[in-house]
């Protein structure tokens, strides 16, 4: 009876899990197509802008003197465009890769935080003209300033950035024929630092953020001649042409009346550059540098683009897979010396492995990461995917070995003592009748655990460790939409997880199962 | 030294008092088993039967007196360490009432665990051995089962199996009759008692009064935590007056569980 209802729940899972991820879909397609065709809102008498107050200086920061105040070149962009609307602005803090889609979601009007004109986000969102040009510059440690002048002298090196961003999309394009390997980052403040102790070989970033970064960090040396030029603009919501026609009309204003130049030489930032560059747009009257007709996104057919993403997710699949097995299989085995330890070893050793695995479960994982990659890196250098993998395993060995001191204690007293009497070592009886018996009873919580595992192993993203939702993350940056990325990203989670849990279940019923 | 002559001891208990916390179960218990007797060890439940057997396998400890199996002593306070009891694991087997077979291995497997793992005998060589005392048991058809797929009677063959794998001059075997219905009473008796020719020790603890009198050479009757009476079952089990033994033979025919 419990094998028929078992074998039946079993045979519409799948068509369930196909029909979930279909609606999924359809539900994130009918919300983004209504989205779209949402008339422009009413205005209201503030001007809310977004942006990233951990971008930090120049762009957005908080006042150290006043934490509730912003402050930076961005704030004062975003002002006076406020003004210049007779609007007061009103900022709205948001994570630096979500600037789009809070626009899109209507959070705010415009999205001002160092945000790029990319071929993608001209196609898929509104984009105001050009407020700053910027270059793409290669740092180097100062003793390699003489060896790294280009890329191209960075064969077989490591070259860091800022993921999801126009100095990714740089290296990427370039790492081909070059052949270096681009370490994509969170932040732009570590790159730096790896730059330093010699993780990576050089960074590709803004000049803006490499100018700074070389005040915080001393030792290295910008190329001068930029790789690239790009431009930072205000991004907004498709349909939103109208105010954004405005808001383009008070930027040329404040050029021309030398307000954005007061601003950016307060900040700074101001050099040669911006002046051709703000006297080329007054002349064009905004026209000619950046598209500013109608912006609606390029179809380029699903199947399309979903073809020449697969091969990038297969691999980012694979690292999410390979550092989730090698993990668990680092948890498993210290958490089985952990359970051990705890049950066989003596007062102290009982107490101290107490003290680890309530560390492990009591701080985030994310603060382990940081600390095994960065807070170690003075003594022990460990490679991103190490770090992840050790980090990732020694946290969960905390919460394996709390499984497997339980299910050791559960197994009967006389299965034990049957064992004693029959002359087995202590050891021998751990080994050949407890420990067989308490895995059993391991074997479901582990199974979930290393679902949890799974999904947990996207955090290493933070190491720079390019798994399948940094993979989707960037596919999304690069075609402007979370839509595709998303659901692409989700069944491949799924397709990984479903497997695990029905291999689990059958291994289950296997061993509570007859042998004869 | 002694080997299996009849009339040296294989088991000998002096003076053992046991106690769980302040309740003092057992109050100097002497006991001497000659090689080759099948003892019944009798009284009503909570009389320290159980306590007698665990004592004897180390696995409870004691206060006071000693326990000596084939030259094996044991003596009062904490249960030594497993490594400094393998002589005497060698010596006794242990039949628990509950079996207590190893739930995750086939019943062959429990026969051959401690033979290949405390013994270090080949593989395929313990494999035949186990056959052959599973054969000898009855249970040789059942031997790629496992426990939770063996009836009761069939679960207890293969713990006695398990028990003599390793050839213990002494056979310990708890209640061994509480689950059994008649007919396989019957078969278990016969078992035991074609153990014994063998030469085998046995102590059987038991509040069957008819098994006791149809198998045993000996009966020792506990009562109060001390032996009440000791003697051919024929006579202690027909004509006793002692009030203990009075006692068993009213509360007949039961079989119950301790």
């Amino acid at each position: 009876m419990a094998q028929r209802s078992f074998s039946r729940r079993r045979s519409w899972r799948i068509p369930a899990a196909a029909v979930f991820l279909l609606s999924l879909a359809g539900v994130t397609w009918l919300l983004a197509a209504h989205l779209r065709s949402r008339e422009p809102s009413h205005e209201p008498p503030v001007l809310r802008w977004g942006g990233d107050p951990e971008g930090g200086a120049p762009y957005v920061e908080a006042d150290p003197r006043n934490p509730s105040v912003m402050r930076g070149f961005d704030v004062e962009v975003a002002t006076a465009i406020a003004h210049g609307l007779g609007r007061q602005p009103q900022f709205i803090p948001v994570s630096w890769d979500a600037i789009d889609q809070s626009v899109r979601r209507g959070d705010f009007a415009i999205g001002m935080s160092g945000v790029e004109d990319t071929p993608a986000r001209r196609a898929t969102m509104l984009e105001t003209i050009p407020y700053y040009e910027f270059t793409e510059v290669l740092t180097v440690r100062a003793a390699d300033r003489g060896r790294f002048r280009t890329l191209a002298d960075l064969r077989g090196r490591r070259i860091g950035t800022l993921g999801a961003t126009m100095a990714y999309a740089l290296l990427m394009k370039a790492s081909g024929p070059d052949g270096f390997t681009t370490v994509s980052y969170d932040d732009d403040v570590h790159p730096y630092e790896d730059l330093k102790s010699g993780r990576l070989d050089a960074v590709v970033l803004d000049n803006i953020i490499a100018a700074r970064s070389m005040r915080q960090v001393s030792g290295l040396y910008t190329q001068p001649v930029p790789l690239e030029v790009g431009h930072y603009v205000g991004v907004m919501a498709p349909g939103n042409e109208a105010l954004r026609n405005r808001i383009n009309a008070v930027l040329l204003a404040r050029m021309r009346d030398g307000t954005l130049e007061r601003i950016f030489k307060r900040w700074n930032v101001w050099n040669e550059r911006q002046a051709v560059f703000e006297a080329r747009l007054i002349r064009d009257g905004g026209h000619g540098t950046v598209a500013v007709g109608p912006s609606l996104p390029v179809h380029r057919g699903v199947l399309a683009t979903v073809r020449r993403y697969l091969p990038a997710l297969f691999a980012a699949a694979g690292i999410t897979v390979v550092i989730s097995c090698g993990a668990m299989a680092l948890a498993i085995l210290v958490g089985m010396l952990i359970a051990a330890g705890r049950i066989y070893g003596g007062r102290i050793v009982s107490a101290a492995l107490l003290g680890y695995v309530e560390l492990m479960r009591g701080t985030p994982v994310l603060l382990q990461l940081y600390v095994i990659y960065y807070g170690f890196a003075s003594f022990i250098r460990l490679p991103a995917f190490w770090a992840s993998l050790i980090g990732l395993g020694l946290n969960y060995a905390a919460y394996e070995s709390e499984i497997y001191r339980g299910a050791l204690e559960a197994v009967p007293k006389g299965q034990l003592e049957a064992a004693r009497t029959l002359g087995l070592s202590e050891p021998q009886i751990l080994r050949l009748v407890r420990g067989p018996q308490a895995f059993r009873l391991a074997l479901p919580p582990m199974t979930n655990d290393f679902v949890s595992m799974l999904k947990d192993s996207s955090l290493v993203s933070v190491l720079t460790v390019v798994e399948l939702t940094k993979q989707a993350s960037i596919f999304a940056a690069n075609s402007g939409s979370w839509v595709l990325p998303g659901v692409l990203c989700g069944a491949f989670y799924l397709a990984l997880s479903l497997p695990l849990a029905h291999v689990a279940r059958r291994l289950e019923l296997r061993w509570k199962a007859p042998t004869a | 030294m002694e080997g299996t002559d009849r009339m040296t001891p294989v088991l000998e208990i002096r003076g053992l008092r046991l106690a769980f916390g302040a309740r003092e179960v057992l109050r100097g218990v002497d006991v001497r088993l000659e090689g080759g007797a099948f003892v019944a060890l009798m009284g009503l439940s909570g009389a320290g039967k159980s306590s007698v057997l665990r004592a004897i396998v180390a696995l409870e400890p004691f206060t006071a007196g000693t326990i000596t199996v084939d030259g094996f002593t044991l003596r009062p306070g904490p249960v030594p360490r497993e490594s400094q009891l393998r002589a005497l694991r060698r010596k006794v087997g242990m039949v628990f009432q509950q079996h207590h077979l190893f739930e995750h291995l086939p019943a062959r497997d429990n026969v051959t665990l401690a033979l290949v793992h405390a013994l270090g005998m080949e593989k395929a060589e313990a494999e035949r051995r186990a056959m052959s005392l599973l054969d000898a048991l009855a249970v040789s058809p059942r031997a790629r089962a496992l426990p939770r797929e063996l009836s009761g009677g069939e679960a207890q063959r293969v713990a006695i199996a398990r028990a003599l794998a390793t050839d213990p001059p002494l056979l310990l075997l708890d209640e061994p009759t509480a689950s059994l219905d008649p007919a396989r009473r019957e078969e278990l008796g016969g078992s035991l008692a074609a153990l014994c020719r063998a030469g085998r020790t046995l102590l059987v603890t038991t509040h069957d009064v008819d098994f006791a009198r149809h198998f045993a050479q000996q009966v020792i009757v506990l009562a109060d935590g001390q032996v009440a009476e000791i003697g051919d079952p024929a006579a202690v089990l027909s004509r006793s007056s002692h009030p203990a033994t009075q006692r068993l033979l009213q509360a007949r025919p039961g079989s119950r569980a301790s």
